[in-house]
């Protein structure tokens, strides 16, 4: 928490310093040096440890993704896990044996890399779909159908028979796979370059994660800066003046929509290869508002602090608050108040009673980050001076005004 | 500098024409509330137009009217000879009406120079291909418009103040940036709704130069004012409204003696 401090206190003095390129730097540094700290620290048993870091880099796009609707263009999607599920049903459907027990009867194995950008363009069609009549109305409304969209979707997959093997999900797809591969002592090899190299190593999904999310940190922030995403801001700040200003409105909102749903489908796409299973459990509401936290905790609007709340809320959510049982029993037993571990009468044991609390405490968690940090842990500027000024200068205007117009 | 079209805007009419603007029957509804009554009036090329009349008029809903955010319930708006009723405020910008607002709505936070930026959102045509890849033809511009952002706003005078967000700005240079951002759509027609409220004498006074200067640029001023001093300076002519009617419309000469305008606004003292 000290790196935050000393960032508020350069931040206050001087607005022109900006700590993004700090942030960016330390987090390519981190993931350069995460594997090789993993292996070392467990003794070339960090593989599980890659994983983790491959699997919130998944949950990094998407809060990358919904950062664009949100924070860029100031639209309140509710229902964003829907444009996952769609990626990772793409993914299930185009690169699996499961088209063989359905009435198509013929399995369907395109290559990871096109099913990628299929999961991506599919999800944005879905987007536009959804966003073309909602976005016309007022952003409550958009709030609702997405909601309800998201809603709807995963239940759609769970009911769709045959076709998605409902609860049970479609296992077995298929593992990406690369052209061209060089092995080495990292992955225990021999250094060779190898052709149709199977993706099966958790150090190979997180290479291919990482350089996916540079890819798409650049992406965005080229947007960012860009007459798109200037008209976005513009939306966000005053629909009325911006569409005064000459800008389509209802267009430029439902473009970051689909962008935004295509960040989605494309990771939903990844993910489905990931873990070579779809299941409608995997994209439901709570999926949705994680995401939302994420980016609202780590300071919405800026992807540095974007990518920094998704890992904090990854490792809160998924590593954190499951293995808080049996920390608690081992914390009691260590501080002497081991009569607490086991159940007695109406107390369930701390363990079980932990793993009951997980949720109060999570909220717990966020409540007080955003009671400490109200504009996120690396806000963009914007939100630093919304918080922290303005408030008087904003009466003098209104005073102003209402001089004005009396 | 220019802050006129440098090449023609798309629906440029021909130059013999004379009126720029023609407001036919004009009738806007709310409800059972008729806010603008019936009103008809030209506009010509190259003058400043004033509309006056007391609060709640209906000065602002026929800005709202031409300018697309409240289509009229009746009646037609003809922009370079061409009936504008019911187009969208983004083809309206388009076609070259660009407007202030009375109650100030900048983009507050963006920074002035953004401000200015996305007011030549509907002159660029970058697209989400070029932004994403930033294309040689996209930076090219991006150059431009960072170029003609910082012209605007040296020409309103708040260029010192370009990095700052717009809301961080004074009273006085919010009201200039506004301006500076509806300049930067290249209109041909240039809607102030009350640009002086709010403004010490001398500000008035570099007010009225700056709308010289635009004037200067081939820019017809079409302005709602309550100062008469401010108003009857520099218009050319001026229609006045009173409960949604047009009760008097001509020079400032003849709108000074006006009985009816004598009445219905000069008289309560403004
Ligand atoms: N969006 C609206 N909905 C309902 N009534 C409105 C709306 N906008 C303006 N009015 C009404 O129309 C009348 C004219 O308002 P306005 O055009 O703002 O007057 P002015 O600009 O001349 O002071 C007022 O009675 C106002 O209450
Ligand atoms: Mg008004």
């Amino acid at each position: 928490m000290m790196i935050f401090r000393t960032m508020r206190k350069v931040w206050a003095t001087d607005p022109r310093v900006d700590p993004n390129p700090l942030v960016y730097t330390i987090l390519t540094v981190g993931a350069i040096l995460y594997p090789v700290w993993a292996q070392i620290s467990t003794g070339g048993q960090g593989d599980f440890l890659i994983s983790v870091l491959a699997d919130a880099g998944v949950y990094i796009l998407l809060a990358i993704g919904l950062n664009v609707v949100v924070g860029f263009a100031g639209l309140l999607d509710l229902g964003y896990a829907a444009f996952f599920a769609i990626g990772a049903y793409t993914y299930a459907f185009l690169a699996s044996d499961h088209m063989v027990v359905t009435p198509l009867g013929e399995a369907i194995h395109l290559p990871f890399w096109i099913v990628l950008f299929i999961g991506l363009f599919v999800a944005a069609a879905f987007g536009l779909l959804l966003g073309a009549p909602t976005l016309r109305l007022r952003g409550d409304y958009l709030a609702i159908v997405t909601l309800g969209f998201g809603e709807i979707v995963p239940r759609v997959f769970k009911n769709l028979s045959v076709w998605t093997s409902g609860v049970n999900g479609i296992s077995a797809l298929d593992k990406p796979v690369l052209p061209l591969w060089l092995q080495g002592p990292w992955s225990g090899d021999s250094l060779e370059v190898v052709q149709n190299f199977k993706i099966i190593s958790p150090m190979a999904f997180y290479v291919i994660m990482v350089l996916l999310l540079g890819i798409c940190v650049v992406l965005v922030n080229n947007l960012r800066k860009s007459r798109v995403g200037r008209a976005w801001m513009a939306v966000r700040e005053d629909e009325v003046a911006a569409a005064a200003m000459g800008v389509n409105t209802v267009r430029i909102k439902l473009l970051a929509f689909a962008i935004g749903a295509a960040f989605s489908g494309f990771a939903g796409s990844f993910y489905g290869a990931k873990l070579s299973l779809v299941s409608p459990e995997n994209f439901g509401f709570t999926v949705s508002i994680t995401i939302l936290v994420m980016i609202v905790l780590g300071g919405m609007g800026n992807i540095p602090g974007v990518i920094i709340g998704s890992l904090l809320i990854y490792w809160v959510t998924f590593l954190f608050l499951p293995a808080l049982p049996p920390l608690a029993n081992e914390w009691a037993t260590k501080i002497g108040l081991g009569g607490l571990v086991p159940p007695n009468g109406d107390w369930p044991g701390i363990g079980e009673e932990m793993h009951r609390l997980q949720f109060l405490i999570f909220g717990i968690i966020l409540v007080l980050t955003m009671l400490l940090r109200p504009q996120g842990l690396i806000p963009s500027r914007v939100r630093q001076q919304e918080l922290t000024r303005g408030v008087t200068e904003d009466q003098t205007i209104e005073d102003v005004n209402a001089e004005t117009t009396a | 500098m220019t802050v006129a079209p440098s090449q023609p805007a798309p629906q440029m009419a021909p130059a013999s024409q004379d009126f720029i603007l023609k407001i036919e029957h004009v009738t806007k509804r709310f409800g059972g509330l008729v806010a603008v009554d019936d009103v008809s009036f030209d506009v010509k090329r190259g003058e400043v137009f004033a509309l006056i009349g007391p609060n709640g008029a209906g000065k602002t809903t026929l800005f709202n009217s031409i300018t697309g955010i409240f289509p009229p319930s009746d009646g037609r708006v003809v922009f370079n000879g061409r009936d504008i009723a019911g187009a969208k405020p983004h083809q309206a910008a388009a076609l070259g009406i660009a407007r202030t607002f009375q109650n100030i709505r900048l983009f507050e936070y963006m920074s002035a120079l953004d401000n200015v930026r996305v007011g030549q959102h509907c002159r660029t045509n970058s697209k989400l291909w070029d932004s994403l890849f930033k294309t040689p033809r996209e930076r090219q511009e991006e150059r431009t418009i960072t170029d003609r952002a910082m012209e605007l706003l040296t020409f309103v005078g708040i260029q010192a103040h370009a990095e700052n967000y717009a809301r961080n700005l004074a009273y006085g240079q919010q009201r200039r940036l506004e301006i500076a951002r509806a300049l930067a759509t290249r209109p041909q027609l240039l809607l102030l709704d009350e640009p002086a409220a709010g403004f010490t004498p001398q500000e008035k006074v570099e007010l009225m130069r700056l709308v010289d200067k635009i004037l200067a640029e081939g820019i017809t001023v079409f302005l709602i004012e309550h100062d008469m001093k401010v108003v009857m300076g520099i218009s050319r002519n001026i229609a006045v409204l009173d409960h949604g009617e047009l009760i008097a419309l001509g020079s400032p000469e003849v709108i000074r003696k006006d009985q009816r305008v004598i009445e219905a606004y000069l008289g309560k003292g403004a």
